[in-house]
């Protein structure tokens, strides 16, 4: 064997069984781990050195068997299947030594494809603790591999499995079973080309053929279990009375019919507390430390166009993105102990018989929680859902939950609402809000339930979940989950959000022809106070944005808006929170962060027409309703279309939640003026 | 008698997994001839339902767990 060249190995496994902890305690690199079948979504490839000899690791998502049903099974499957430019030299195959039998299911299977292997046998310490023990020389004579016992959460014997990596040679092969077992089947006798045929037909989605494989398959799986039975019966024993079940014990409560829902929603409780109370304080410094910023750089840059779309458009927008940060850290991190824990799949299990009434499934729950935060990486977290129409409708309903960029927008509205009256006794605006999160959630289920009469799908809906045993969440594995998500949402829905802004920003300060020199003309004897805001308001006017607000004017007014409001509904089609900030430039408050002085300004404001308030109840109602429904997020619909490889959903997405918004905002103003 | 149909904390013998597109998925997850069952806890309204297969848990909805024909075992002391 040269020692020049990279010796590639890829880990295999099931969900669950360890192997992103082994993968990271190998390389030193770091990805998300977690309990729920099927987060390890990317494959991801690291590197290290044995003895002058360089590894490199690809870590697959886990996976239960070679005929994949889900999105990312399907990735696993097809690189093992047909690596395509990227050679294997050896497998590692990292099996939970607590559930050997089900673990060499896939062992087996991947040894068939021809690929010299290693079996990894992790969490050796639990596996001894329900009462089973494992004979490691008489399991590797009978799998004619090297089997070595590890424990990846404490890095024991890992000097071992690599010693191993290096011996073992790229040539050798172990194939567990050649199909003579099975009478009248020769599809074994290359299962590679089996393997392919198999997932070429499921593209085909051929009905008469799926039914002759799903035979065919299901007969050389039972076989295939046999094979294994027989072999562990010679080198595994199980005590069953030192079967000490901590998980059950967890589980008789946390899956109890009452109990479980009151933990459940507890569980909401709390992380809704900490995303809005704790985030609230370090959200506040952000704001202020970019204002400050953009202000000390205005007054000490030379004036000019480029420190305007410094200070007045890029800063501002990157302030934008930064100011969320602390909440999807918090997010982040409490979802992540949730997986990590195990606790994420009991709460599929207790909600799925509600979701499916809707057209969901109890994998859909942690989306739509994930919505309350963001949708954007909610939707990336749907891929575990193995149900194509499930996974499709989880999709498109989950920006209807209401996300934290709503909120502002919100909280300025409900000011101009209760401004002048008295509310000591209760806080109207509390109740008014939590409503606004209700009704995005009742919208989620309503339009789930639509999508799933309309929707056709030829595949069957099925909900088949492995409860992993409860695990304590370990520090590191957050920290990671933290570092990708926040780095993820920073660099790449940051750089969409920015752009956006430096757009806006164009079209804000520029306008067709001389129209700006003539306002500056017209207000050059001037001398009041508020000379600059009168000057920004009406340049505001006459500019590329004003000439957008005033182009959709006939298609908002039904909705009790002027084509102010209209610029900012385009402006905050980048991101929900910019309306706050482009109401407060029109209406030329010079501090957008002052709610007082802001909500003071709105209410003062007449209509052009009948010189009545702009912003009446109505009118306020109506933005309220606007905001909690239509599609306004750019990035959301960036990240549908990635996620679904077509742009039919996302313009379905941009359509029906904009449509349904407009319908009931114009039903709400109708009524209320 | 099948898998929906077993009580709360019953022990029965897997026998025999019906033909559907879930055949070999439940088979994969070790509902295959001759492995033991055992009924753990049931979600609100009575479905889905969690088993001990073997010695993990799976979980399957009511119509998932009809296809897995079992027979009961009797308890062993």
């Amino acid at each position: 064997m040269s020692h020049s060249k990279v010796k590639h190995i890829v880990l295999a496994g099931n969900p669950n069984s360890g192997k992103t902890t082994l993968f990271n305690a190998l390389t030193g690199l770091h990805q998300k781990i977690s309990n729920l079948p099927g987060t390890t979504i990317e494959k991801k490839t690291g590197y290290f050195n044995i003895d002058n000899q360089k590894i490199s690791i690809t870590d697959l998502p886990g996976t239960y068997s070679i005929h994949p049903k889900g999105e990312d099974e399907l990735i696993s499957v097809g690189f093992l299947i047909d690596p395509k430019d990227a050679p294997i030299d050896l497998v590692v195959f990292v099996a939970d030594a607590g559930n050997l039998s089900r673990n060499l299911l896939l062992y087996s299977q991947v040894a068939d494809l021809g690929y010299p292997m290693i079996l990894a046998l992790n969490m050796n310490d639990l596996a001894a603790k329900k009462g089973i023990s494992i004979d490691i020389a008489e399991l590797s004579k009978h799998l004619g591999v090297i089997v070595c016992p590890v424990n990846a959460r404490n890095e024991i014997g890992l000097a071992k499995l690599k010693e191993a990596i290096v011996k073992v040679d790229s040539a050798h092969q172990s194939t567990f079973y050649d199909g003579g077992e099975i009478s009248d089947s020769n599809f074994f006798s290359n299962y590679r080309h089996f393997l392919q045929d198999q997932i070429q037909k499921l593209k085909e989605e051929d009905p008469e053929q799926t039914k002759k494989n799903e035979l065919d398959i299901s007969a050389e799986t039972t076989a295939r279990y046999h094979k294994i039975d027989k072999i562990l019966s010679s080198c595994l024993e199980q005590d069953a009375k030192k079967n000490k079940n901590f998980t059950q014990r967890i589980d008789s409560v946390l899956l109890h019919p009452i109990y479980g829902f009151l933990v459940f929603y507890l569980t909401l409780f709390i992380l809704f507390q900490l995303i809005f109370k704790v985030a609230e304080y370090p959200m506040n410094w952000i704001e202020m430390g970019f204002a400050f910023v953009s202000e000390y750089l205005k007054n000490s840059l030379p004036h000019g166009m480029l420190s305007s779309l410094l200070c007045d458009g890029v800063i501002p927008g990157i302030g934008g993105v930064i100011v969320f940060l602390p909440q999807i850290i918090i997010l982040f991190a409490l979802l992540a102990i949730l997986e990590d824990s195990g606790y994420m799949t009991r709460v599929s299990f207790i909600t799925d018989r509600l979701m499916r009434k809707f057209g969901l499934n109890g994998k859909s729950v942690v989306p739509l929680i994930g919505g309350m935060a963001c949708a954007i990486p909610s939707i990336m977290a749907s891929r575990n859902i193995e149900n194509k129409k499930d996974r499709l409708i989880t999709i498109l309903v989950t920006p209807l939950m209401s996300c934290s960029a709503r909120l502002p927008v919100y909280t300025l509205l409900l000011s101009l609402l209760f401004i002048e009256k008295d509310q000591s006794w209760v806080d109207l605006r509390g109740l008014i809000l939590l409503g606004m999160y209700l009704l995005g959630f009742v919208a989620a289920l309503l339009f789930a339930f639509l999508f799933k009469l309309i929707l056709k799908q030829k595949e069957k809906s099925f909900f088949i979940l492995e409860l992993p045993d409860y695990r304590k969440p370990r520090l590191k594995n957050i920290l990671f989950t933290i570092k990708a998500k926040a780095g993820d949402f920073v660099f790449n829905a940051g750089k969409i959000i920015v752009m956006v802004s430096i757009v806006l920003w164009f079209l804000a300060s520029y306008a067709p022809g001389n129209k700006f020199n003539d306002i500056d003309q017209k207000y050059s004897t001037y001398t009041g106070e508020d000379k600059a805001l009168k000057i920004q308001s009406e340049r505001l006017e006459v500019s590329y944005a004003g000439i957008l607000g005033k182009t959709i004017e006939p298609a908002i007014k039904p909705l009790g808006y002027d084509w102010k409001i209209g610029i900012a509904l385009v402006t905050s089609f980048a991101a929900r929170e910019v309306f706050v900030g482009t109401i407060a430039t029109i209406y030329s408050v010079g501090d957008p962060d002052d709610e007082k002085t802001l909500s003071a300004v709105l209410a003062s404001q007449k209509r052009v027409s009948d010189n009545k308030p702009l912003y009446s109840v109505a009118t306020v109602l109506s933005l309220l309703i606007f905001y909690a429904f239509a599609m306004q997020c750019f990035s959301t619909l960036a990240v549908t279309y990635r996620e679904t490889h077509s742009i039919k959903w996302p313009l379905v997405q941009f359509f029906y939640m904009s449509g349904f918004a407009w319908l009931m905002s114009f039903i709400v103003y109708q009524v209320f003026s | 008698m099948n898998a929906s149909e077993l009580k709360q904390g019953d022990t029965a013998m897997i026998h025999h997994v019906e033909f559907s597109d879930l055949r070999n998925k439940l088979i994969e997850m070790g509902c295959f001839e001759g492995n033991k069952i055992k009924r753990l806890y049931t979600a609100p309204l009575g479905d889905p339902i969690a088993f001990d297969i073997n010695g993990y848990i799976l979980a399957l909805r009511k119509e998932e767990a009809k296809l897995i024909e079992i027979t009961l075992k009797k308890i062993e002391s």
